[in-house]
């Protein structure tokens, strides 16, 4: 059913529908609307969840592992300053493998304090074993919690999943929305059965301590978890495509990118302006197209290769920096074309909230075709 | 009635001969029974008992971070709750990550009112990292961070009161125990499991390594300790005490020289002010939870 909703209702509603017994979060600009959301539909049993209201983020995620290890489905949302507290947490809990499922509304992060939107956050926790699905509106961000938790808990991942949406640009945008309905998210997603779970009938214990003789082989054992999810992702998007009509079984998304001679790579809302921007190119006769990512972790490199084989060069958006290297996309998409001799700019832009625009995108393609890139795109030059 | 044959906390472990915090977690196993899920926190007792793939727990157990135990505990209640299901939540949790790190988590755990029972297994400093001091080290105690010195006798802070912290959350049943009287632990654990609510038990468990005594001693020492007056045995329901092990007193200095991390208060030269200073906290005690016995005099 479409409503226009603010995205952040969308979520809370997409979770909802999730069927969630956890829910453990602690309120942070962009991401109040969501946990107020739940905590609204717990309080007018809407739904059946356990809510936890938590002194801190630390504990948010800490309770989710407890709750996950227990064997409840899980649930918690969080951003910037939020997320980089749970960092001990995160790591944790993938290496306990468990499939807790964890919205981020990107936002910068701090110092100078910043509540505006960049993806720093999220991209931050790259390194720590969590899936990473970054939506483009508020449709996207609404399907991928679904398929989110079905990958999550699939056997052959089982690893916690981040469904990162923009803070601001979706979290508090109002648009149409094709709600799932109850029926629809139980045919898709079954109900929750943990591989293992702390159990007085079958005991176990969950988060020992490695020495050398083990450590690198847990890793190992991680690693290749999240490079399974590739196919899982691959065949749950397809399922989700086949019941209700959006397909989500690519990990990266074409646009206009079939005889494109210059390609845009980009994650998240910006996707929808580059879009926007590349029309307008094309009507001037320019080839231009765009490959968005949907799923940093994965990392799709195979898939980005094949798709961005035939172009003449590409522009990398990176909404993150890691400072003193590059973005960290265009980092991975350098790898994912080494060798291939197609050049590859980086655009550092957007950060703490600044505007992105359509003539934004034409002024880097400009940049790219006169070889020009790997900066930050946008100074002030003045207050420097 | 606990059933004292029962052992869930296996033989074979890490732990040095003579630790009192493994006895803790067997006697504390033995009390909550094969329906409790043992949550910890990184430290000694996570270390010498779960080294991969061995574990010692026969019961389920979960260890996630150093601060974090009483929010994943959380959790776990919330997941039991929610699946009609009966197992008991058992935290056993170092001084460190009780007194120290863990502070936020509990307070948050204890403010909401989850229904487990919290157990600090309290070896009065960082053992795991190599004897460094905490909120929980007694005064003059001779640490690696608070060492003794030619201008310095130890740790100069005061133990922090932990059991009233947690009571003033409004814990239903506070308690604090020794693995010199097992009988008596296991009873508080037993009773604290079967409290509805946040309930908090500080054992006391002497770390011969730490402390620096022969392994031997280790039941003795933790006697030594409430026969002193330096540790009190007590009982509080609803934040008021209504019970309190009583003893005929003996001077702190039985129990000092029993352990190196006090030597230097009487080598090279025996140091009467802070000796006294250690007595008048023992005095303290014994007035405050009214300990002691008088003997009648011939």
């Amino acid at each position: 059913m479409l409503k226009i909703t603010e995205g952040s209702y969308a979520v809370a509603e997409a979770v909802r529908l999730c069927r969630p017994q956890v829910i453990s979060a602690y309120p942070i600009t962009p991401q109040t609307h969501i946990v107020e959301a739940l905590a609204d539909m717990v309080a007018n049993c809407q739904i059946d969840a356990e809510y936890i209201t938590v002194e801190n983020e630390l504990s948010a995620l800490s309770a989710c592992v407890g709750a996950s290890a227990a064997g409840s489905r899980t649930y918690s949302a969080t951003t910037s300053q939020g997320l980089a507290l749970m960092f001990e947490v995160c790591f944790n809990a993938a290496g306990m493998r468990l499939p807790i499922v964890m919205t981020i509304a990107n936002r910068a992060m701090g110092a100078p304090l910043s509540i505006w939107n960049d993806q720093q956050d999220s991209i931050s926790l790259r390194d720590s074993g969590w899936l990473q699905f970054y939506a483009e509106d508020n449709q996207e961000a609404t399907d991928l919690h679904v398929i989110a938790y079905r990958v999550a808990e699939d056997h052959s991942v089982l690893l916690p999943a981040l469904v990162c949406f923009d803070g601001f640009i979706l979290s508090h945008t109002y648009e149409p929305v094709d709600m799932l309905s109850q029926e629809d998210v139980d045919n898709y997603l079954p109900k929750f059965s943990p591989y293992e779970r702390l159990d007085a009938a079958d005991p176990i214990s969950f988060g020992m301590y490695a020495t050398p003789d083990y450590y690198l082989e847990f890793r190992y054992e991680i690693d290749n978890a999240v490079k399974r999810a590739k196919d899982v992702i691959t065949k749950a998007g397809k399922e989700f495509g086949t019941m209700f009509g959006r397909d989500y079984s690519a990990l990266v998304e074409g646009y206009r990118l079939d005889d494109a001679e210059t390609a845009i790579v980009a994650m998240g809302s910006i996707c929808g302006t580059a879009k926007d921007a590349i029309d307008e190119m094309r009507d001037g006769g320019k080839k231009a197209g765009l490959l968005k990512i949907r799923v940093f972790r994965p990392f799709p490199s195979e898939e980005i290769a094949q798709a961005l084989g035939k172009v003449k060069r590409v522009a990398v958006l990176d909404k993150n920096i890691s400072l003193g290297a590059k973005g960290a996309l265009a980092l991975e998409v350098k790898d994912a074309l080494y060798g291939s001799g197609i050049p590859v700019k980086d655009y550092i832009l957007g950060l703490g909230g600044r505007d992105v625009r359509k003539k934004d995108i034409k002024e880097i393609v400009a940049l790219l075709e006169k070889g020009v890139g790997d900066q930050f795109y946008g100074l002030r030059k003045e207050v420097l | 009635m606990v059933d004292k044959t029962l052992e869930l906390f296996d033989c074979g472990h890490r732990a040095c001969g003579g630790c009192g915090a493994s006895l803790a977690a067997r006697l504390v196993t033995k009390a909550a029974g094969r329906d409790a899920i043992i949550v910890s926190s990184t430290g000694c007792m996570e270390v010498f008992s779960t080294p991969y793939p061995e574990t010692a727990w026969k019961v389920p157990w979960i260890h996630s971070l150093f601060e974090n135990a009483a929010a994943v505990a959380s959790g776990i209640e919330a997941s039991l709750k929610k699946q009609g299901r009966s197992e008991k939540v058992v935290i056993m949790a170092g001084d460190g990550a009780t007194f120290d790190i863990g502070m936020i988590c509990i307070s948050g755990a204890f403010e909401r009112g989850h229904d487990f029972t919290y157990i600090c297994y309290d070896n009065e400093a960082y053992m795991n990292t190599g004897i460094q001091r905490s909120g929980a080290t007694p005064y003059d105690a001779s640490t690696t961070t608070s060492p003794a010195g030619s201008c310095s006798f130890g740790n100069k802070l005061p133990k922090k009161d932990m059991p009233r912290i947690l009571a003033a959350h409004g814990a239903p049943y506070v308690a604090t125990a020794s693995i010199a009287y097992p009988t008596d632990l296991m009873q508080k654990v037993e009773r604290a499991i079967n409290t509805k609510g946040p309930c908090y038990i500080q054992v006391h468990a002497p770390c011969c390594t730490g402390w620096g005594f022969e392994g031997e001693q280790t039941i003795a020492i933790a006697k030594l300790a409430i026969e002193t007056g330096l540790w009190v045995n007590f009982e509080m329901v609803d934040g008021k005490v209504t019970k309190v092990k009583k003893v005929v007193k003996k001077p702190v200095e039985d129990y000092l020289t029993t352990q190196k991390r006090f030597r230097h208060l009487f080598k090279p030269k025996r140091q009467d002010a802070e000796i006294a200073f250690i007595q008048s906290i023992a005095d303290k005690n014994a007035e405050k939870y009214g300990i002691e016995i008088k003997l009648k005099k011939e």
